[in-house]
């Protein structure tokens, strides 16, 4: 089966979890063994993985003619792409796009993330996706994240090829229900033009239902999971702290999505009843300095820290050296780094609305607005050995458990049902 | 000639609260009045009364030949008594037919078998006493909480001067063996065991509506038939289950209590009769000793205490709960020992359990296992500081228990010499009285002239009483140098 398939970002090159979850769906197909993708990402930079998937580099695709020679190409391309490539892709050319300011290959650059003029990006994406899209040998389409819905569309219609679309976020879960109507409409399309919708979570599911209207029966839930971690970060000594000062840990974007606001008033509750806890909020977010100015006003600030953004090992190693870690996330269609704290044996609490509380079981959750129960499950994590042994120990295996491998066997499955394979 | 043992637990526990660790230390109160009434009321209008009236109509319909037996936990009474009077009332009426055996049981319902003997006893004591004051009749057979039964409980229970104890035929302890005969405990050979059919019992408490199950419906004569059919020597079929699968876990919309009617009638056209487990015991011989090394409950399919003690948290407040038990007994404050007695449930501890399971868990208010571990150890840590904050924890139990035996032997022994001493006033009185009354007969005789002897007397009755105050004085400084 051979999957075309476009992307926004992709590791090492990670802007935020849509990356992760990207490569991990890759992985877990290419595991299945017979499934061949092609990866459209708009600014690839040559050192990704390319064993799980065939990389196109979309600013290198050419949507206008230009005669250039083969050393030209390879010398300007070829760590990105191969030049037979970028001759097959221009003979497949199909229409005058010499106004949209191209380069001397007749490809578009892009600034790559998100930049500014994201909207003409998105649109400069989908152009060139006709060209891939004309020239590529594929089954099925499956475009991550409404980014790459007008590509995945633009495809479809000039293949004929059923699309898929993968369901990341939505508006409402980024911006709390004051959608954006330009966003929203890119989001409605391509659910409207879609064969087959993919959510990470029954949440997110429900959202597409009731606030796209769209037709449950093509809509489905795909978990995500987590790679196991690599040796490395393995090794990272988990630090003993019985009997010793205990560490509750925060780490996210400080913004209004991710409930930080609940996470100073629960340590507030934890600090008036015992001093032996120390709170960790790392993360950097427009909402850092109303955290700083509401932990002194709460008078906690002498044991409540801010170490701000981490990024790589030093993440694992706060996971690792922390007792208790809390995503209070107000909204959260997913929510990967629950797993990956539970993968370094942290105990886990997360609030119900976030994604992943459909799958986990061994982890405390609660309301993100219950600051009295939060409060409650921080304290009884520290105060209570055999409670932190048991969701510590018992918490890895269950996430050792949810792995790329099964998700990518599931999509394969919907690919086939989409298809009218089985 | 085959006999069906046919018995019923009556238990409910007292719901714990919403307890916040910042409850810790402020709030000694740890129940849900709401939850407790709503619950005890619901249980009693839907399944008590009709299950109770019901087996009322079949002793009355059927003269002495249909007999049951109860047990009642002593929690489960307090809240009978509070919010379900009726039950207890008919549960009298019962009681009066004659027909009917009150077993005894752990007072709390708890798993004090398993860890502290002296509250075990202590327990099964005040349950005893309890059925007797409701029923007039003392409990001779025992069973413990969801029938948890080793060789060690065995002999203690044999110990306490039971005849029989009600457990469960599980599998893997019978091997081979049926559970239709009576067998006795492998360390104390004088006490007869009823086993439990595990499948006849729980067709009806646990599969009875289920129309996906293969024996659905069930009828009492195909029910009886089972029973008939069983080979000649098995002669004890015993049936137990909790009284609330009549109208709860089976609604009566099934027509359970159709079904339990017409069992008499079937049962006797089969020549089967009933039995209360005591008559068992003193008119069946047993056919052989049981060897139960590890512990047997009748929760779960492994049928053992890993539903209440399965993982760590459960064992931790396991634990937890039962250091402070020896201290709970000597200190003997009536408000402690009320709370002791309502945190002791087994049920606390299921609520905890982490183990997937086919019969779906009711974890109360609790929307998971560590939820019902926080809350739990939240109010247990409220209370441990309450125990020991009644005595100083620098003195250990066994000195405690010692000066507070002092104390109360001390106690005792002023008593007692108050006693003495109210005695000896009263002689003294009396004395008193005696010699006026001597004194008046002797002025009477010699009015005028022996005025010497009078005084002597009055001189000898005030020296008696000095005397007298000495003896008192001297024990009471005594005792409190002591």
């Amino acid at each position: 089966m051979k999957v075309l398939m476009f992307g926004w970002e992709y590791p090492p090159h990670v802007y935020g979890g849509l990356a992760t979850a990207n490569y991990g769906i890759t992985e877990g197909l290419h595991a299945q063994g017979d499934v061949d993708i092609t990866l459209c990402l708009p600014k690839p930079w040559g050192d990704e993985d390319k064993t799980p998937a065939n990389i196109v580099a979309m600013n290198c695709v050419p949507i206008a003619w230009r005669d250039v020679d083969y050393d030209y190409v390879k010398n300007k391309i070829g760590n990105i792409m191969s030049p037979e490539l970028y001759y097959k892709l221009r003979d497949h050319i199909y229409g005058d796009f010499n106004y949209m300011g191209v380069n001397n290959l007749g490809a578009v650059d892009f600034a790559g993330g998100y930049p500014a003029n994201l909207h003409d990006e998105i649109n400069n994406y989908s152009v060139i996706a006709g060209v891939v899209a004309r020239t590529m040998d594929f089954d099925i389409i499956h475009a991550h994240d409404w980014l790459t819905y007008p590509a995945g569309i633009h495809a479809k219609q000039a293949s004929g090829k059923p699309l898929c679309i993968h369901v990341h976020a939505t508006d409402f879960d980024r911006s709390r229900g004051h959608v954006n109507p330009t966003v929203y409409g890119i989001e409605k399309n391509g659910m409207d033009n879609a064969d087959c919708i993919m959510c990470v979570s029954e949440l997110t599911r429900q959202t597409v239902i009731n606030q796209y209207h769209q037709d449950p029966r093509k809509v489905f839930t795909v978990h995500n999971a987590v790679y196991p971690l690599e040796k490395e970060l393995q090794d990272i000594p988990r630090p003993d702290h019985k009997g010793k000062e205990k560490v509750v840990t925060f780490l996210g974007r400080l913004t209004m999505q991710k409930g930080p606001e609940y996470f100073v008033e629960a340590a507030n509750m934890v600090l008036h009843r015992t001093r032996n806890v120390r709170f960790c909020m790392a993360g950097s977010g427009d909402m850092m300095d109303q955290m700083i100015y509401l932990a002194a006003e709460r008078g906690i600030a002498d044991r409540f820290h801010f170490p701000g953004f981490m990024r790589g090992k030093q993440v694992y190693e706060c996971l690792k050296d922390s007792d208790v870690y809390v995503m209070p996330s107000v909204s959260e269609p997913f929510g990967i780094s629950p797993l990956e704290a539970m993968q370094c044996g942290t105990p886990t609490i997360i609030s119900k609305q976030s994604g992943c509380a459909e799958i986990l079981t061994n982890c405390i959750k609660v309301d993100y607005w219950d600051i009295n129960s939060l409060a409650d499950a921080i304290y009884s994590i520290c105060h209570n050995e055999s409670l932190f042994d048991y969701l510590s120990v018992q918490g890895k295996n269950e996430v050792d458990q949810i792995t790329w491998e099964k998700v990518g066997l599931w999509i394969r499955e919907l690919y086939e049902r989409t298809l009218g394979w089985r | 000639m085959k006999t069906i043992c046919l018995y019923f637990e009556i238990h409910q526990i007292l719901h714990l609260k919403r307890y916040r660790f910042f409850d810790i230390g402020t709030d000694h109160y740890y129940y849900d009045d709401y939850e407790n009434e709503r619950n005890i009321t619901e249980i009693a209008e839907r399944s008590y009364m009709p299950a109770l009236n019901a087996l009322l109509d079949m002793i009355k319909a059927n003269g002495n030949y249909f007999k049951v037996a109860f047990s009642l936990s002593g929690v489960g009474v307090e809240q009978l008594e509070m919010h379900a009077p009726q039950v207890l009332e008919k549960l009298q009426e019962l009681n009066n037919t004659g027909c009917v055996e009150f077993i005894a049981e752990p007072y709390s319902h708890g798993l004090s078998s398993l860890v502290n003997e002296d509250g075990f006893d202590e327990e099964v004591k005040r349950q005893c006493a309890k059925m007797n004051e409701y029923f007039g009749q003392y409990p001779k057979v025992l069973r413990n909480s969801s029938l948890i039964y080793s060789d060690d409980i065995g002999l203690k229970v044999s110990q306490m001067g039971f005849k029989g104890m009600l457990t469960e035929g599980a599998k893997h302890v019978l091997g081979w063996k049926s559970p239709h005969y009576l067998y006795n405990s492998e360390l104390a050979p004088n006490l007869k065991l009823l086993l439990r059919d595990i499948n006849l019992s729980d067709d009806i408490s646990l599969r009875f509506s289920n129309k996906d199950w293969s024996g659905y419906p069930l009828f009492a004569d195909t029910y009886i038939n089972r029973i008939a059919g069983l080979p000649k020597e098995e002669e004890i079929v015993n049936i137990f289950m909790e009284l609330s699968a009549l109208g709860i876990a089976q609604p009566l919309s099934s027509n359970i209590l159709e079904f339990f009617k017409a069992l008499p009638a079937c049962a006797k056209a089969k020549n089967i009769t009933f039995s209360t487990p005591t008559e068992i015991c003193e008119n069946v011989k047993s056919v052989d000793s049981l060897n139960v090394p590890d512990t047997l409950s009748w929760i779960d399919e492994e049928r053992d205490v890993s539903s209440w003690l399965g993982n760590p948290m459960q064992r931790e407040a396991f634990n937890k709960l039962y250091s402070v038990a020896d201290r709970v007994r000597i200190a003997n404050d009536p408000r402690i020992n009320q709370d002791w007695d309502y945190l002791q449930a087994s049920n606390n501890f299921r609520f905890m359990t982490t183990k997937p399971a086919v019969v779906g868990v009711d974890r109360g208010i609790y929307s998971s296992p560590f939820d019902a571990f926080t809350n739990y150890m939240n109010i247990l840590g409220d209370f441990i500081n309450r125990v020991n904050n009644l005595y100083s924890t620098d003195i250990d139990n066994d000195e405690l228990e010692g000066l507070l035996t002092t104390i109360k032997n001390q106690g005792d022994e002023i008593e007692m010499k108050d006693k003495e001493i109210s005695r000896l006033q009263a002689k003294i009185e009396k004395i008193e009285v005696e010699s006026d009354k001597f004194r008046e007969q002797v002025e009477v005789k010699c009015a005028p002239k022996k005025d010497t002897a009078k005084k002597e007397t009055t001189k000898k009755s005030a020296a008696k009483k000095s005397a007298t105050k000495k003896v008192v004085k001297e024990p009471a400084v005594k005792a409190s140098k002591e």
